[in-house]
């Protein structure tokens, strides 16, 4: 009764603002929980991104959104689409580039092009004006004739995006897009992010770099499949449950030792010639709690800095959380 | 409709050109037939000859000597050895040294005389002494092949020996052969060889179809997209069926030119028949993909239908010598339809539509198959 109420629901929200909604949402794998009670909404025509270490189940919520693995419970809403009873329906709608390569490596850069254009029924006009609109703007031109197995990684990710809206989705996923690309075309591969997402094409992303997360306009911190925190970058280091001291001094490494002992400090990590503190937001005056320490002499230089999403994700993820 | 023939067109395109750049698979397409009818036509021989035997001559008469070339004349048997006791004889077949030994005795002559075959022995006498055989063969039974044959040489006629026209009785039954006069066993294995080869060759293509994309990644990728379970097993065979008409040719071709196989039948009606069996193997193997899980398991089942449907189909033995049991496995099996089809129409001229039942086998077995790999092709990685 309540699974039918749910799902009318559900119908006539097909104008909703999100893009992507799922209650609850957890899989199992026999014992371990690789995504536990997830609650998401994603609202159209933003960049959403999953933030977490190896193993957080990053991987594993894409496939459950995209319908590839059945959920053990929870609802989830795509586009309008009831998962996973509608995974057909949502097939053309969707695109969705996996962290390992899948396209075939035996096959180049064109042949891998043409084939999906094809499996997306494009027409033989479309395909040729799609497909060389698709090199270009990937920068794949040269290496049209190249075998896709023997192209670099950063290459691969490039072809696989363009594979990823051949058939111009409204919802795009993105498994771990850029792990293998430098910084510099890093940037020019989000930059083709925001165009596709100004285009009016929804993304969803799972990254480990916290500069990539950074660009999200909205972020979920996932750890062992639970959502620690999410929001958007801005508001979660504003938020962020503690403060940050810079401590900078010549026997760093000592000083560190002694401070990880504290029950207010969550972490402390060396920056070069700088240690970074996180201490919990209750205590209100963390650098005399700091100066305090016998292990710190007059010398050292303490300051609150301005918290970074590293921080926030160190904070959410870390020891502090234990609590 | 048109999206859907769109799409088998996609995967149609795409495994010939992974085809065109794996040159090992592609040099197996043409090697397996060539190499395998060369061998198997040369090699495979159901009328044994010249089996190595040995002889242990008590008598030592001119008699003796004499019995020994008839024996040689029927070309079955080539005395190589000669020895001196039975248990030299012995020690001879068992380290293989012959396959057989004749074992003539002292009394050849006498026994000789009284043969009833040999028309002497006046009166048709029931004591036993009087209808002995004139000689022994101590056989190596454990081919029974080569046994038979010399089994085939106890009732030899004898009246050459003695210089005797020949007063054969006339034959219970006459026997006229309608097909393949010559006995040559080229003729039978020849059309049975397409059975094999295209059993082979086409389960193990697709086979690995299905696992092969699952191991390399690329099915992730592939159940994202609208590609349909039906779909994707079309054009997987697709491109395959050409491929087996290319064997075909290859070794009916070989029979013709080589081995003067004759070719009766209608090439409307080969074609046909090969058509629908190539479908059918194909489909054997997407199932088969489906249900492995990695290239090594899809390689051990393929071999695991191979052997039947070269023991049991009627390749190797007649259909009719085999328990019903196994006949009924026998019948389950695409190939031994096949066979018969094949042989009636290249050995035959029998038109397929009078063998109605086989090919309505094949046709059902091939959606039948087609249905069940597309059923059991999950789109969900569970
Ligand atoms: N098919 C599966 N069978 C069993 N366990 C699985 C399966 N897929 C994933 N897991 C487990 O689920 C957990 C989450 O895996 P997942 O691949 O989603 O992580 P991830 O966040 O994508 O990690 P990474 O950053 O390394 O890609 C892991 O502990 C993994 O071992
Ligand atoms: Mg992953």
């Amino acid at each position: 009764m309540n699974d039918l109420n749910d799902g009318q629901e559900k119908n006539l929200n097909v104008g909703s603002p999100f893009a992507i909604s799922a209650q609850k949402l957890t899989r199992k794998f026999s014992e371990l929980t690789a995504v536990s009670a997830l609650d998401l909404t994603v609202d159209k025509q933003t960049i959403y991104g999953f933030l977490g270490p190896n193993g957080s189940g990053k991987t594993t919520a894409i496939r459950l959104l995209t319908g590839l693995l059945i959920p053990t419970s929870g609802q989830v809403n795509v586009l309008g689409c009831h998962l996973p009873q509608e995974a057909n329906k949502l097939r053309m709608k969707i695109g969705y580039m996996t962290q390992k390569f899948s396209l075939y490596e035996d096959l180049t850069v064109k042949e891998n092009l043409q084939f999906i254009s094809r499996i997306y029924g494009l027409t033989a006009n479309q395909q040729k004006s799609r497909i060389s609109e698709l090199l270009s703007t990937h920068q794949l031109t040269q290496q049209s004739r190249q075998l896709a197995g023997s192209m670099s990684g950063g290459q691969k990710q490039r072809l696989a995006l363009a594979a990823a809206v051949i058939h111009k989705p409204k919802l795009l996923f993105l498994d771990e897009p850029t792990s293998a690309v430098d910084p510099q075309n890093r940037r020019e591969f989000w930059e083709q992010l925001f165009d596709l997402c100004d285009q009016g094409t929804t993304i969803l992303v799972s990254t480990h770099y916290m500069d990539e997360a950074e660009r999200c306009h909205k972020l979920a911190i996932l750890e062992n499949g639970i959502k620690r925190a999410d929001d958007s970058p801005q508001n979660l280091m504003n938020n962020m449950p503690a403060q940050v001291v810079e401590v900078g001094a010549s026997n760093i490494r000592q000083i560190k030792e002694c401070l990880i002992k504290l029950p207010q400090v969550i972490s402390a990590a060396q920056l070069g010639t700088h240690l970074r503190v996180l201490v919990n937001k209750e205590e209100s005056n963390p650098i005399a709690l700091l100066q305090r320490q016998p292990c710190l002499n007059d010398t050292a230089k303490l300051a609150i800095v301005r918290p970074s999403l590293e921080d926030v994700f160190v904070s959410c993820t870390g020891q502090g959380m234990t609590q | 409709m048109k999206t859907s023939l769109l799409r088998i067109q996609a995967i149609v395109i795409k495994e010939l050109l992974q085809l065109r750049r794996d040159r090992m698979t592609f040099g197996m397409v043409i090697m397996i037939p060539l190499v395998q009818l060369l061998l198997f036509a040369f090699a495979i021989n159901t009328n044994v000859r010249d089996i190595p035997v040995g002889v242990v001559d008590h008598s030592q008469t001119s008699l003796s000597r004499v019995l020994q070339q008839t024996v040689a004349a029927t070309g079955i048997v080539n005395f190589t050895r000669s020895y001196h006791s039975i248990k030299e004889a012995q020690a001879a077949i068992d380290s293989s040294e012959v396959r057989a030994v004749l074992i003539i005795p002292q009394d050849v002559s006498q026994r000789l005389v009284r043969h009833p075959s040999v028309g002497f022995g006046l009166p048709p006498s029931s004591k036993q002494e009087t209808s002995r055989p004139i000689a022994q063969w101590l056989v190596d039974g454990s081919d029974t092949v080569i046994a038979g044959s010399i089994k085939s040489l106890r009732s030899m006629p004898l009246t050459e020996l003695l210089d005797k026209p020949a007063n054969r009785n006339t034959a219970t039954f006459e026997v006229t052969l309608l097909y393949n006069p010559e006995q040559r066993s080229v003729v039978n294995i020849v059309p049975g060889l397409v059975a094999v080869i295209l059993t082979m060759t086409m389960i193990m293509f697709t086979s690995a179809a299905i696992v092969r994309e699952q191991e390399r990644g690329n099915m992730e990728m592939l159940i994202t997209t609208p590609l349909g379970s039906l779909e994707l097993m079309i054009g997987k065979i697709f491109p395959y069926i050409f491929i087996g008409a290319i064997q075909v040719c290859i070794i009916l071709g070989l029979g013709y030119w080589l081995f003067d196989v004759p070719f009766n039948g209608g090439f409307a009606q080969l074609a046909l028949a090969t058509l629908l069996f190539i479908c059918a193997s194909l489909v054997l193997g997407l199932v088969i993909s489906t249900i492995a899980k990695n290239q090594l398991q899809s390689m051990q089942m393929t071999i695991f239908i191979l052997l039947p449907s070269i023991l049991l189909s009627g390749f190797m033995f007649p259909y009719e010598g085999m328990p019903l049991p196994t006949q009924y496995i026998a019948e389950a099996l695409p190939a031994t339809h096949f066979i018969r089809l094949i042989r009636g129409v290249v050995l035959r001229d029998v038109a397929v539509i009078e063998m109605s039942f086989d090919m309505l086998w094949l046709i059902a077995f091939t959606c039948f198959g087609l249905l069940v790999s597309a059923l059991r092709f999950k789109k969900t990685l569970d």
